[in-house]
């Protein structure tokens, strides 16, 4: 190991000064997760709103993060923008290697600037430099000149907002170089909040290893594990666009705005279109060998001539479930323009997607008018849906403001609540059944990696209950300990218990290895503790009536099961937070 | 004398693995920078990767530049490192006309020896130990002129 307590930078844009804090809980809260939940406990405010500066913006990664292979995501914790509530987002390119390089397990970022500006740390330096110039600019332009202001080229990372995060939208995310993002809950608005524009960190330090040949030897194993077995070939093959033709064939695909799970025209934007017609190459997040990161292209004439310009989009299945099926827009060229519209604006492409969903059907309704939506929202129809992007990212008027702090704030103000396909936050790409309703709805993150609900639906068509929540709660404690030694959950097919045992030990944490069980239930407790400190209730989290209006392949949606389970599950969270059921 | 090329950059996906493993396995570090091949992109990620490895230059000037023999010539291009003859005078690095030597805050030179432990480690073949031509002359590249 590089040390036995974790190294945290703290950072105040009030003062303009930064601070080396040690932290002992190596063996209590390991790392990722864990961490962020004691550093928001230790420089968080749970009383005080999101947007006040003295709220923090949190980054830590894991004990095994550079040590192996796809222990390469950042765990990102803030208190949302959507909720106001405490919430983690996770995301990878090179940010983990980086903040690992720059001999950080944590970074933390308190107080606002007096003007837009752009952290830069790294092993050896700690730089705020004011970018006021920069504030208003996407976030292309942002990164082309960030790359330019600042050294290292392929052994940093560059994260930054567009004019999303700067206007406070909840749906604005934080974009991590170019491709990936922590994307959910609103974590760019957070930076706008601080008016930070930028932060880019540089992996410019170096460590020792482990004498012996054990770690190396292990090494060389989980490698091969990861590129020469069958396990992770759904994800550097189509990648995870694979699942578009499989839950549209299972009829638990969310299509027009959930009034359908599945369409014919689907087939237009499959993995399989998107790889034959618009995929330019893979890319991978550093220290993983998979190579899961998509890139297709938009390609437009801007003069009469033959003039053209063209531009890399990243594409899975869930932006092309966002702003394809849900919009029905089904040509992929069409779905990659309107994600490359929301990633200039530094909108999270599933939330964004999944609320012109609900405008279109809103409108279409008559609840609200071309007024609010500025254009004529048609479900196919891709050049409104672009347009309806660069409002929504822009908060060009007060509807799209109001829609960009969630679309259920949107329908409480205009009507429609019943169509809002929310499930805590706008949905994820699977309308499998009550037990994911239930869990993406209940989740820590709001997301579909939370637990494997979508896969429980597809593998159980009992309507056990306890059973079901069980599930839920263990598979929740395990993916926690990833998530905590920040392991892409793409992995979790070859990190077992037991392989996540040995990877610790060959490094030097013999009590993280010997005790996975207690530190896993430790964090999970910790973490629905903290998130109910800052308002959580289970109980008030409803489900809208279009999930329960929804078939799929197993028959019509059972609401008395789909609120049984709602209730066991809201019971059992508040019990790991130690409040009354 | 095979040297390590990097025949298809092309098809690098970023991952790091190589220099990663070069930092590990040769140099026992865990390191993106201590390590003989480095990745960096070029013009942001949009633009593809490109490897800084040793191109085994022949007479290869970091070795003629060393004023304590810590760096000598290689037979068949590149150098042979004996790290206990180095002063850390960072010469080699200077010397080095494509940015191939990476000092450490330390001043210790890192430099790729060709042994090609990183090749297997390259999810999409990019590398390739390959036998090094005798002699260059002009006219040599592929696709020029006879």
């Amino acid at each position: 190991m590089i040390r036995d307590h974790f190294r945290i930078l703290t950072v105040d844009l009030s003062t303009g000064r930064g601070s080396v804090v040690s932290l002992e809980g190596r063996n209590k809260e390991a790392g990722g997760s864990g961490l962020a939940a004691v550093l928001f406990n230790k420089y968080g405010y749970p009383g005080k709103p999101w947007d006040d500066p003295d709220q923090p913006l949190i980054f830590a990664i894991g004990p095994l993060t550079g040590y192996f292979p796809l222990m390469s995501k950042t765990v990102c914790a803030f208190k949302s923008p959507y909720h106001d509530q405490y919430a983690e987002s996770h995301g990878g390119g090179r940010s983990a290697l980086s903040l690992r390089f720059a001999d950080l397990d944590g970074l933390v970022i308190t107080g606002k600037a007096e003007r837009p500006c752009c952290v830069s740390v790294g092993s050896r330096h700690l730089e705020i430099r004011d970018v006021h110039y920069m504030w208003g600019m996407n976030v292309q332009m942002s990164g082309k000149l960030l790359r330019r202001m600042f050294g290292g080229s392929g052994h940093r990372s560059i994260l930054r907002i567009g004019p999303a995060g700067e206007t406070g939208s909840a749906m604005a995310c934080i974009n991590v170089d170019t491709y990936r993002h922590f994307g959910r809950l609103g974590g760019g608005g957070v930076m706008g909040s601080k008016n930070l524009k930028g932060i880019v960190i540089q992996g410019d330090g170096s460590f020792g290893l482990p004498e012996g040949r054990v770690y190396a030897r292990l090494f060389k194993e989980v490698h091969r594990q990861l590129t020469d077995t069958d396990m992770m070939s759904k994800y550097h093959n189509l990648g995870t666009p694979v699942n578009v033709a499989v839950l549209n064939g299972l009829k638990a695909l969310p299509c027009r705005n959930l009034q359908k799970t599945s369409d014919p025209r689907i087939e237009g934007i499959t993995g399989e279109r998107f790889a034959d017609e618009t995929l330019l190459r893979n890319m991978a997040c550093s220290g993983c060998p998979v190579g899961c990161i998509h890139m297709g292209f938009v390609r437009e004439r801007f003069m009469e001539e033959n003039q053209y310009l063209y531009r890399q989009v990243s594409y899975d299945h869930e932006p092309i479930f966002a702003t394809g099926s849900m919009l029905m827009v089904t040509n992929p060229f069409d779905v990659l323009g309107i994600i490359d519209g929301a990633e200039k604006m530094g909108l999270d492409v599933m939330s964004a997607g999944v609320a012109l969903a609900w405008a279109t059907e809103a409108l279409d309704k008559g609840i609200i008018s071309e007024k609010e939506t500025l254009v004529p929202l048609n479900f196919g129809e891709a050049e409104a849906y672009k347009q309806a992007i660069h409002h929504l990212g822009s908060g060009k008027n007060e509807f799209y403001r109001v829609l960009g702090q969630g679309t259920i704030k949107a329908a409480e103000r205009y009507g429609g609540r019943d169509f809002a396909c929310v499930l805590g936050q706008e949905m994820a790409g699977y309308a499998t059944g009550e037990v994911f309703f239930t869990a993406q709805s209940l989740g820590f993150r709001h997301s579909h990696l939370d637990t494997g609900g979508y896969s429980y639906d597809q593998k159980h068509t009992d309507k056990n209950v306890e059973e079901a929540v069980d599930f839920l709660v263990r598979d929740e404690q395990s993916r926690v300990f990833l998530t905590s030694m920040v392991s892409c959950l793409f992995a979790r097919g070859v990190y077992g218990e037991e392989l996540l045992a040995d990877c610790l030990r060959s490094v030097g944490y013999d009590a993280l290895a010997d005790n996975m069980d207690e530190v896993s239930l430790h964090i999970q407790r910790r973490r629905w503790q903290t998130r109910f400190a800052t308002g959580f209730d289970p109980r008030a989290v409803n489900i809208p009536k279009r999930f329960t209006e929804v078939t799929t392949w197993k028959g019509p949606v059972d609401k008395g099961f789909l609120s049984a389970l709602m209730h066991e599950y809201a019971g059992r969270i508040a019990a790991l937070a130690g409040k009354e059921a | 004398m095979k040297i390590l090329t990097t025949p298809r950059m092309d098809r690098c996906i970023g991952c790091h693995s190589c220099s990663l493993a070069c930092a590990r396995l040769l140099h026992n570090r865990l390191s993106w920078e201590a390590a003989g091949i480095r990745i960096i992109s070029s013009g942001g990620l949009s633009t593809g990767f490109e490897a800084k490895p040793c191109l085994a230059c022949n007479p290869a000037p970091c070795a003629a530049a060393c004023p304590t023999g810590a760096f000598s010539q290689r037979k068949g291009g590149g150098v042979v490192v004996k790290k206990e003859l180095c002063i850390r005078c960072g010469e080699c690095a200077r010397a080095c006309p494509v940015d191939a030597i990476y000092l450490d805050p330390s001043g210790e030179p890192f430099v790729c020896i060709h042994c090609g432990r990183c090749v297997p480690f390259c999810p999409h073949d990019c590398l390739e130990m390959a036998e090094a031509p005798a002699t260059y002359s002009v006219g040599d590249h592929a696709g020029a002129p006879g």
